[in-house]
């Protein structure tokens, strides 16, 4: 509250008087032009999505309807002979993301697991906050120390480890590169752990103790009780939590740009330079001009609606689970 | 309820292993401890690089920074060690306060509406669509800016702090809202008998008393959009100037510069990547740390 000390009687004074006066007239008007003003700026979110929708779609229409269906479909990208098929980074988009969910749901739950089922008290707090200082990093600081930092020390290491054990695999197949969907996958897995392991663990936290106590009276380790107890009550939530880090992975632009290698293919191998619908955007639109960047804004297009997809699911997952 | 409920699994699992029979043995124990060790191990997994960004953006950045890098704009080659990113500086600082401007003021109206005046579907829909927002990419967003206001008008300061606001908005109507939910009732019930309208009500009571936490809101959504880069490709468009025009002129952001520093090849330019990235996190990290205060201050209050 504030805090000059007001007595209840000097807020009847000042209130009463005026309101009593202004109940039939000027009182109400200010109410009902208060709300109308509220409700306009409520809508605008809506307006403002809607209007991000058409006006996006109707500067790539063009593109739209001279390429068709191939424009998701063909994997032909080349501005300069007016082809512009983006299924090569669709295809980034979704191996990059999956890479980074692989990586980050284990560290994600092990990390909410600890923090809320097995930490001692005192690291609970510095953990957290360690992790929550992952999500405040702007993302072009986390491209520049993945460029300059993490792709000698440990990406281009762990793809050559990668392609000379594992290489019989086409997905490890050689020759290597840290520059690759795996070089963006590892840093965008960095990117996504401290959203999945947030929203987990308040979703683990919603658990009843009472549910933990049975188990353990009935004999179990704590690693039964989390599978028997925790995991079973938490899983929608923590599928919603997945959810919205997956959002964040496919839009996430600037990292993967710095780090995908930007090769306009699809490489089967997670090891070689791939592109990504974000990246595509961030690296060509300061070079392009005319179609290729109602292109560009066509890639963005179709880049919004997978990721309104997948928000909208997670959000809903999350919504239901909290109903319940 | 039992007089005593140990809080954490620790006391009771050491309960059960008290009776012998009941003590998990062979397989079950190695499995559990694989379990806890597997989440120590996430742990450190996540720390390490928490560590290592630390550590080498103070000391790379440090390295790096100088009086000169911050009150001196951008040369004109990588190659060249001298200058710095105070073009970026004052371009983060316009579009990120012109941002702000914007944003806060509408996104609390809004969080006010669904609170206290909204209910039915058009509320709900405003609330669902504020969350999905928070997820769009923010390159889309650039992308919409760029379509509908810098086709026609041009690169510039407003156009990055259109794209910005943008971001903030949805952050600071559903953190207002969650803030307006928890002024108890009775406050405001307390206004309404003293004749008080709705609107009094709102200002002069059910705002005040969550002032902070909105404070909060509003400075981790400035934090989040001082460190956007890629909306502001689409609608500064970056610049080696110090300007101050707002509109018709492209303009410059920290996040710029440090992208432009890391793509090229000189280590002049990388350096100076490297002290802007200490720069912007710096920035980034107080506003951080600002709204962690106020927050923990707000509840010792409430």
């Amino acid at each position: 509250m504030q805090s000059e000390a007001k007595t209840l009687g000097d807020v009847a004074a000042g209130v009463a008087p005026a309101a009593i006066e202004n109940r039939t007239g000027i009182g109400r008007r200010a109410d009902s032009l208060f709300g109308l003003l509220t409700l306009v700026s409520g809508s605008l979110v809506l307006i403002v999505l809607g209007f991000m929708v058409v006006s996006t779609t109707n500067t790539a229409l063009p593109i739209f309807s001279s390429e068709g269906l191939s424009f998701v479909t063909s994997s032909n990208w080349n501005p300069a002979a007016g082809n512009y098929g983006i299924l090569a980074f669709i295809y980034g988009t979704l191996v990059t993301s999956i890479i980074a969910l692989v990586i980050a749901i284990p560290v994600s739950l092990g990390i909410a697991l600890y923090v809320v089922e097995a930490a001692p008290r005192w690291v609970r707090g510095p953990i957290t906050y360690a992790v929550d200082l992952l999500a405040a990093v702007p993302s072009v600081v986390y491209g520049l120390w993945g460029v300059f930092v993490l792709l000698p020390l440990f990406l281009q290491p762990a793809v050559a480890l990668l392609s000379e054990y594992l290489g019989f695999l086409p997905i490890f197949a050689g020759p290597a590169s840290g520059l690759s969907y795996f070089g963006a996958g590892v840093v965008l897995a960095i990117m996504v752990i401290p959203i999945i392991s947030s929203l987990s663990r308040e979703v683990i936290r919603t658990v009843p103790d009472a549910d933990r106590y049975a188990a353990y009276a009935l004999g179990a380790t704590r690693w039964e009780m989390i599978r028997g107890a925790v995991i079973p009550r938490s899983r929608a939530g923590i599928v919603g939590a997945v959810m919205l880090g997956l959002g964040r992975a496919l839009g996430e632009t600037i990292a993967v740009a710095l780090l995908v290698g930007s090769a306009t293919r699809i490489d089967p191998s997670v090891v070689r330079p791939g592109y990504s619908m974000a990246a595509v955007i961030a690296n060509q639109f300061q070079e392009a001009s005319g179609d290729h960047i109602r292109a560009l804004v066509g890639v963005g297009v179709v880049l919004f609606a997978i990721t309104i997809l997948v928000n909208v699911a997670a959000r809903l997952m999350v919504w239901r689970m909290v109903e319940r | 309820m039992m007089g005593h409920v140990p809080s954490t699994g620790e006391s009771a699992a050491a309960k059960v292993s008290d009776i012998n029979s009941a003590r998990p043995a062979g397989r079950r124990l190695w499995t559990n401890r694989l379990a806890s060790a597997a989440m120590v191990g996430a742990v450190l997994l996540a720390v390490i690089p928490v560590g290592l960004i630390l550590y080498y953006i103070t000391v790379k950045g440090m390295a790096a920074m100088s009086w000169e890098f911050l009150s001196e704009p951008t040369p004109f080659s990588f190659r060249r060690a001298e200058g710095g990113f105070l073009n970026g500086l004052i371009g983060t600082g316009i579009m990120v306060g012109l941002a702000t401007l914007v944003s806060v003021p509408l996104g609390i109206l809004a969080a006010i509406y669904l609170q206290e005046f909204g209910r039915g579907l058009l509320a709900n829909l405003i609330r669902f669509f504020s969350d999905v927002m928070t997820g769009v990419p923010s390159v889309f967003v650039g992308l919409f800016v760029y379509t509908a206001f810098v086709l026609p008008f041009g690169f510039g300061a407003v156009m990055g702090a259109a794209a910005l606001a943008i971001i903030m908005l949805p952050i600071v109507v559903r953190t207002t809202e969650e803030m307006l939910k928890l002024v108890p009732l009775e406050l405001q019930h307390g206004s309404f008998a003293l004749g008080a309208s709705k609107f009094q009500t709102i200002i002069r009571v059910v705002l005040p008393s969550a002032l902070p936490g909105i404070t909060t809101g509003v400075l981790l959504a400035v934090a989040r959009a001082a460190g956007e880069t890629a909306p502001l490709i689409l609608t500064a468009l970056g610049s080696l100037k110090v300007t101050t025009t707002l509109v018709g002129e492209p303009i410059s952001a920290l996040p710029l510069l440090i992208f432009d520093g890391a793509r090229n090849p000189f280590a002049a330019g990388q350096e100076r990547a490297w002290a802007g990235a200490l720069e912007l996190l710096a920035l980034v990290l107080i506003f951080t740390l600002l709204a962690r205060i106020v927050a923990s201050r707000s509840k010792i209050s409430s």
